[in-house]
């Protein structure tokens, strides 16, 4: 291994445990496509938003209750007398809401660019993967403040899993610890909600090192052919990374400054009654397409199933897609697909936060079943059918023609 | 730019830019880094609830001379003692001048007949012996810490061992003659 | 692709739209009247005096049944009142603290970290003197409401006659902002309802639109220190910015991409 740097100390330590040439090798030199756009900004940003949670969450649970009992004062006592702690609350709350916008669009230009396709497939899954955990995150950490919409969302939740079929209901009673959801309940979520963002942040890490694998993809959808066709990570991505946490620390203060509830719901400032279920209960925003498609199905294990299966097909895409060109950029036909196809999941996260009425059942279901035509049948069709434009010879070759127009 | 029409001369300009660009950015990051970190550190601090907590009152009618009483005071013991006219004298004969932490007996009390204490050694914080009849008491009369040995005289001095100051006189008052407000 | 962009940041803003509660249909009327309140916009801050006749308004009228359990008395002196105006206002309070040496309940008068009051002990206490029906708890009220201050104020100005047909329970009132628009709580702000020292009009619209404001900053008493932290934060982030992209420009600037 070619030594870091001229320092002894330095070389000292790295001769033991290679850490320095480690992060040498995978945040300075990771030779890094040069032609990619804003789009890749969001993995970094999720990153980062990662790390804000851990931090909020870490000094919220310094102050937190998590008792039937205490859990709701708890969290005004946050809000009102603990220094800054309606600050470290806002941000916490919002970071959620945060996490997961990053999240969605780093997993739209994963998918308009291909970058599930071979060899990516393991990061795909990984990146998955880490969408569920973070789901499940979501959703207990949701449950902590004991409003009336932690309540009721964990009891609808929970109840998901009774729709399995002989042990449906023993399941639902273990994950409550009770007949109900209860004080063991919370305290399990609590202590969850806690471990899982550590275990996120290990499958992070397999995802950046299946990433640092198999390289960035671009915009071009086309491999890196050699060293004309990359840049160093550092300066040039850690300084574009830089401007983009700028950007979405502006975008993400502004709800924490001036509008914490908005992405809230009101009700959550009532204290949890098991007698009173909320006139509309609806999830958070980033979980109504599921709740769209899981309300779709007039039978309870369909609907649950069909769910689940939304996000577990995804992992399927590196086969569904049969195009040998990764990049919608040179899929002329497909291209329009996708974008259909993300304005349906965007139409399927409207009519998760509607009620349950018509017109909206009858567009839930379309939605739905179009959801699964695209991915099923769609994708797989075109792919086949499509002739793609022609791919540049090279990122270099298409980054000069480029500059030349 | 404009002057990119000379290329030599805009390299340098150029370096120099991006230089001025890359200390002033990094210094603000790294400013904006430790004053976010500043309210989660403080969140750590004693909360408003916490700063407001009620002040206690003692009543101290049933307390006689030579007893003494421990009342609980935002979290932590403190000693009220009704000392004896002996253990008064004794307070005030102490030579101040050679003492660890020198503080003059009059000093430490409101009434000579109470002495009221925050009752945690200044040493590591246990609490020390001596409220009780039983106790002992040390070689001073007062207060004797078995974590490590500290001895306390009647006006709650430290006198020998480990501690480096005297027990802490909180703030109170005597809101009648029977009657003391601590905090 | 920038099309593209701009259609996921609206697919996130419907999203969030789309959380937002709808109100139940069927027969019911829904009405929502929308204030300008000075907390309101970028440099919104609460107008203490108002706050203060908010606060005469909810100890004359409100507290003989609705708690405020989550403000303290020492709270009072962040909307103006002074720290001997506060005890005093706690001292006409029992509180039981702790037990004698006998084992009895002790009771003493109120400090100023002690929270508002109740006017009832317990629930059971609170609905059997109000016919079954809970008086809830105020203080998080605006903020427990969609629009929660216009609703506020809207529920507290809008008492009328029922519509013809309409089938009014007994003791209930009819309230067009109230969802299901029968509400158990009668019309307790008229005007001349309160007389304030400040001379401030106390017309049943204003002294409304008083009460309202003091139970915005009962639910978010953090709200001025928020909002101006967050033009600090703001204008940092402007510098931080602009700075990381004018260096990105800088670094970017020979390298085709």
């Amino acid at each position: 291994m070619s030594s870091v740097s001229n320092n002894k100390i330095i070389k000292w330590v790295d001769d033991r445990l290679p850490i320095i040439s480690m992060m040498q090798h995978s945040a300075v030199e990771y030779p890094t496509p040069k032609n990619l756009s804003y789009w890749w900004n969001f993995g970094s940003l999720a990153g980062l938003v990662l790390v804000i949670m851990i931090l909020s969450g870490l000094f919220l649970a310094m102050n937190y209750a998590a008792n039937t009992g205490l859990a709701f004062l708890s969290v005004e006592r946050i809000m009102r007398d603990v220094n800054y702690g309606w600050l470290i609350r806002y941000i916490h709350a919002n970071g959620a809401s945060m996490f997961f916008i990053v999240v969605y669009l780093h997993i739209v230009r994963g998918f308009y660019y291909g970058s599930y396709k071979p060899p990516r497939e393991i990061l795909w899954w990984l990146g998955l993967i880490i969408m569920l955990v973070m789901m499940g995150t979501a959703f207990m950490g949701y449950v902590l403040p004991w409003g009336q919409m932690s309540f009721w969302g964990a009891t609808v939740i929970t109840n998901l899993f009774s729709a399995i079929p002989l042990v449906g209901e023993h399941i639902v009673t273990w994950l409550w610890g009770g007949f109900s959801v209860d004080n063991p309940t919370l305290n399990r979520f609590f202590a969850l909600h806690f471990l899982l963002p550590f275990v996120l942040v290990g499958i992070v890490v397999l995802h950046v090192w299946a990433l640092h694998t198999v390289k960035s993809n671009n915009p071009l959808g086309i491999d890196m052919k050699g060293p004309q066709d990359s840049l160093p990570f550092h300066p040039y991505y850690t300084v574009k990374d830089l401007f983009g946490v700028g950007v979405f620390m502006m975008f993400f203060m502004a709800f924490v400054f001036w509008a914490p509830n908005f992405l809230g719901h009101p009700d959550n400032y009532i204290p949890a009654n098991p007698m009173v279920t909320p006139a509309h209960i609806v999830p958070e925003w980033y979980f109504l397409p599921f709740y769209a498609i899981l309300r779709a199905v007039p039978d309870k294990l369909g609907g649950v199933l069909l769910m689940f299966g939304a996000i577990v097909i995804l992992a399927a895409m590196p086969w569904l897609d049969t195009s040998k060109v990764r990049s919608c950029t040179f899929r002329p036909i497909y291209k329009w697909f996708v974008m259909l196809f993300i304005a349906d999941c965007v139409l399927l996260g409207y009519i998760g936060g509607k009620p349950a009425e018509e017109p909206y059942i009858l567009i839930g279901q379309f939605a739905t079943a179009w959801y699964f035509i695209h991915l099923l049948i769609v994708t797989p069709l075109v792919g086949w059918l499509e002739k793609p434009r022609p791919l540049p010879e090279s990122i270099s070759a298409a980054v000069t023609k480029k500059e030349a127009v | 730019m404009a002057d990119t029409a000379n290329p030599a001369h805009g390299a340098t300009d150029g370096e120099t830019r991006r230089d001025f660009l890359l200390y002033a950015s990094s210094a603000v990051g790294v400013v904006g880094a430790g004053l976010a970190l500043w309210p989660f550190i403080h969140s750590m601090n004693p909360a408003a609830d916490t700063l407001a907590l009620a002040s206690t009152e003692v009543d101290l009618s049933p307390v006689a001379e030579g007893q003494a009483i421990t009342v609980m005071w935002r979290g932590k013991p403190v000693f009220v003692r009704h000392r004896t006219a002996d253990e008064i004298s004794a307070a005030r004969a102490v030579d101040v001048a050679g003492l660890r932490d020198p503080q003059k007996d009059e000093d430490r009390v409101k009434k000579p007949e109470w002495l009221v204490t925050v009752g945690v050694c200044t040493h590591l914080g246990c609490i020390p012996l001596g409220q009780k009849a039983a106790d002992p008491r040390g070689d001073f009369g007062g207060w004797f810490c078995p974590c490590h040995g500290s001895h306390y005289d009647t006006s709650g001095r430290i006198r020998k061992g480990p501690a480096p100051l005297n027990l802490h006189v909180p703030e109170y008052a005597f809101l009648n003659d029977k009657t003391v407000k601590i905090g | 692709m920038r099309k593209f962009l701009i259609a996921a940041f609206a697919a996130v803003g419907f999203s969030a739209i789309a959380s937002a509660p709808v109100m139940a249909s069927g027969g019911t009327e829904t009405l929502l009247e929308k204030q300008a309140w000075t907390w309101q916009g970028v440099f919104g801050h609460y107008d203490k005096p108002q706050l203060r006749r908010g606060l005469q308004v909810y100890r004359e009228v409100c507290a003989a049944c609705h708690s405020l359990n989550l403000v303290r008395y020492r709270n009072l002196m962040e909307i103006g009142l002074t720290e001997e105006e506060v005890k005093a206002y706690a001292a006409q309070f029992e509180y039981q603290d702790g037990f004698d040496d006998a084992g009895e309940p002790k009771i003493r008068p109120g400090l100023p970290a002690d929270a508002l009051k109740a006017p009832f002990p317990n629930e059971k206490a609170a609905r059997a003197a109000n016919g079954g029906a809970l008086p809830p708890d105020l203080s998080l009220m605006a903020k427990a409401r969609p629009n929660g201050p216009d609703y506020l104020y809207t529920l507290l100005t809008a008492y009328r006659d029922p519509p013809a047909g309409f089938h009014l329970m007994d003791g209930m009132s009819y309230n067009p902002a109230f969802p299901g628009n029968q509400i158990g709580m009668p019309q307790m702000i008229f005007d001349e309802t309160v007389t304030y020292a400040d001379g401030a009009s106390n017309e049943r619209h204003a002294i409304s639109r008083d009460v309202v404001a003091f139970l915005n900053w009962a639910a978010e008493p953090e709200l001025e220190a928020r909002k101006s932290l967050g033009l600090k934060v703001m204008l940092f982030l402007a510098v931080f910015t602009a700075l990381f992209y004018a260096l990105k420009r800088q670094i970017w600037k020979r390298v085709e991409h």
